[in-house]
């Protein structure tokens, strides 16, 4: 009986890391379904980039108030990991504050701990309010009704109510340490939960016990339970903005992708002695090559990492030229829209034993439409915006492509503009002879 | 204004066994849209003051294919980058300048992976440089305390991290420089990139370019300064929309420099 609490934290250890194990596997085989694209390169710039975005959250910061109070959720939720692995052993080992002999350290970083969680309070307040009172712009755009909207506020609450846990832990395990009760070493410091405690006064030790486990449980619980979570939800960017920073393009901006297959075609088109039918029949003639995308799988894991990473923050779409007059381009949209896209083919393999069958759905038309497509300006205001290396852009251009290349459906005015290039060397039909009249005309 | 212009082509200086220190891309724009023209003529106006060393490939220059590309045509893109680069491989070009940020970019950071391989300038940076050696000057005060705000091109700033060399410029003016509340790398589009120069904006509250032009009137300038042609255009019907024609340039960098120098 006496190691009846020991044997169910480790179950209950076991359970909330192997579920939350068998989500990442998934997660990761999702990934994978994307096209491969060599991000090899240039190692020590991508762990600079990753060291300054993820990490450092440089681009938190260029808007300053969201910024500032992100980076102390930010802050709050690294460090109390070392208190989350101290409750860790604590429940394996049945040790109370097993790190409490590093003496003043420890005070200080229990002290450290609850400022950080009082601070982490106030920014989910604020958080909350921005969100539900002050109604900002950015939250209520058409993409976050629903799921969006919920998932939203969900996490606050679960960061408020583990905060709290958090600190009525420390209020009762400060008077049972007044009290001397046995196992309940004196040790930490309790600049927050202090003001708590005197609520705990004159409660029995048998009640006071009970506070300070329930809490205990009830916060390391809910903590497994938040890590579940994430698969589930926009939060998942706690996890996924450190490889998605790494592996965010090292391009200038301006420069997108040639297609690689286009090239070899192109070559062949511009070599006089090329003979289209010498060409050799591929033995594995295989599908031929698709160019731009209309689903997932045509996109590259980086895009689709890319779509996982996604917080849903906004900040591309209120940034997007398109979006802010009106029109339906938000590139946020594209992202969540790219990973539920990429959950539903996920699904469907899991249901389908494996391998992906055909549900007459795609990512095009079904989720985005061609209107929200054309409505870009490449600006690139969306990919400067998100401060997490996203770039919905890529995606916008490979539906294009699709669009263009694989069923010439581009609006008519485009199409002439092409026909013009084409037949002239320039956007509109003039000759291309006439290039240098401008410097006899006055 | 002196109307006599000098522009050797490849073709000529070729002929004649020469090479030019740099190729100026006029682009598309710059060769057949009316009021781009005059932003060509200045920066001509310019080089040969500064007796730059240069040529442009008149009528062998084609499109660079950026609207194509931007569009989703990347066949018709890299046809055009193709056919592009033979021409200037077979000159054996080094330098090139052009006063169209769409074809800097696409030059700078699309060419090389086809085979081209140039130093690419915009010509902001260009005349910078032609300034600081003393080749051009900005003398005169012409538009000493005006209030000019400048409008990042897309393709010029975000794109490719180019902000300080037009402020520079209008700096030099003795201008008074004026921010829009929307600049530099958080810079509003003028509303043609992406090739929708080239077709009917989806359907929204407002067009872009009114929204950018409004940010632009907040400011109150005397002058819009534009380093694109395609953002000038937008930016120029944006000032007739809101009327203010009569009392708010839209200019080119280059146009400044030429006028503050009475080119």
């Amino acid at each position: 009986m006496q190691y009846l609490p020991n044997i169910l934290f480790v179950i209950a250890l076991v359970l909330g890391i192997g579920f939350f194990a068998k989500n990442v596997k998934r997660l990761s085989r999702n990934i994978k379904l994307g096209r491969d694209v060599d991000v090899s390169d240039n190692k020590p710039q991508r762990w600079k980039n990753m060291a300054k975005i993820a990490l450092g959250q440089t681009k938190m910061v260029v808007r300053p108030i969201a910024g500032f109070l992100h980076i102390i959720v930010y802050v709050g939720f690294v460090i109390i990991n070392i208190e989350v692995l101290e409750i860790i052993l604590d429940g394996i080992l049945g040790t109370h504050r097993v790190f409490a002999p590093l003496g003043a350290l420890y005070d200080f970083l229990i002290a450290s701990f609850e400022v950080l969680a009082f601070l982490v309070i106030v920014a989910v307040v604020i958080f909350w309010l921005r969100r539900n009172v002050i109604k900002l712009q950015r939250f209520l755009k058409p993409e976050m009704k629903g799921w969006p909207k919920k998932d939203g506020n969900l996490i606050l609450y679960i960061e408020l109510v583990l905060m709290f846990l958090f600190l009525t832990m420390n209020a009762a395990d400060y008077q049972l340490q007044q009290l001397n009760v046995a196992h309940y070493t004196k040790a930490g410091m309790f600049p927050v939960s202090q003001f708590i405690a005197p609520l705990f006064e004159g409660l029995s030790t048998s009640t006071l016990i009970l506070i300070e486990r329930t809490a205990w449980w009830l916060h390391i619980l809910g903590i497994l339970a938040f890590l579940n979570y994430l698969y589930y939800s926009k939060h998942l960017h706690i996890l996924l903005a450190f490889p998605n920073t790494y592996y965010g393009s090292l391009r200038p901006q301006g420069q997108f992708d040639n297609l690689e297959s286009v090239t070899n075609e192109v070559k062949l088109m511009m070599d006089p002695d090329a003979d289209p039918f010498a060409a050799p029949v591929e033995d594995d003639a295989g599908e031929p090559e698709k160019f731009g995308a209309s689903d997932v799988s045509d996109l590259n894991w980086v895009q689709l990492l890319n779509a996982y990473t996604c917080t849903e923050c906004g900040r591309c779409t209120s940034e997007c030229p398109a979006n802010q007059t009106g029109k339906k381009l938000s590139p946020r949209k594209i992202m969540m829209d790219t990973r539920d896209r990429l959950e539903e083919v996920g699904k469907n393999i899991d249901a389908n034993k494996g391998k992906f069958t055909d549900d007459g759905k795609q990512l095009l038309n079904d989720y985005i439409t061609p209107e929200e497509l054309w409505a870009c300006t490449s600006c690139n205001a969306c990919v400067e915006a998100c401060p997490v290396s996203i770039d919905p852009l890529s995606i916008i251009m490979d539906m294009r492509r699709y669009l263009v290349m694989e069923q010439s459906a581009a609006p008519t005015d485009l199409n002439n503009m092409m026909g013009n290039i084409e037949n002239n060397g320039a956007p509109w039909p003039f000759n291309q002879m006439d290039r240098l009249n401008w410097v006899e005309e006055n | 204004m002196s109307n006599e212009i000098k522009v050797p082509t490849m073709a000529e200086l070729s002929a004649a066994g020469q090479q030019p220190e740099v190729l100026f891309w006029v682009g598309c724009a710059g060769s057949f849209d009316d009021r781009a023209k005059k932003i060509t003529k200045a920066f001509v106006k310019l080089l040969n003051k500064a007796n730059v060393n240069f040529a442009v490939l008149g009528t062998e220059e084609s499109c660079t294919g950026d609207p194509a590309k931007r569009a989703g045509n990347e066949f018709l893109f890299q046809m055009q980058a193709v056919t592009n680069i033979e021409v200037m491989n077979a000159y054996e070009i080094k330098k090139v300048v052009t006063a169209c940020p769409h074809c800097f970019n696409t030059i700078k950071n699309e060419y090389p992976g086809l085979g081209g391989n140039y130093e690419v300038v915009h010509h902001t940076q260009f005349l910078k440089q032609l300034l600081e050696e003393g080749k051009i000057s900005v003398e005169g005060g012409k538009f000493k305390g005006k209030r000019i705000t400048f409008h990042d091109p897309c393709y010029l700033g975000r794109a490719n991290n180019v902000y300080e060399a037009p402020r520079d410029l209008i700096r030099k003016l003795d201008a008074e420089l004026v921010e829009m509340k929307s600049c530099k790398s958080r810079g509003l589009c003028c509303g043609a990139g992406g090739a929708q120069m080239f077709k009917e904006p989806e359907k929204g509250n407002k067009d872009v370019n009114i929204e950018r032009t409004e940010q632009a009137l907040e400011t109150q300038p005397e002058i819009i300064a534009a380093g694109c042609p395609f953002c000038n255009t937008m930016m120029t019907d944006g000032v007739k929309n809101k009327e203010k024609e009569a009392s708010i340039a839209v200019m080119d960098i280059a146009e400044l420099i030429a006028t503050a120098e009475d080119l």
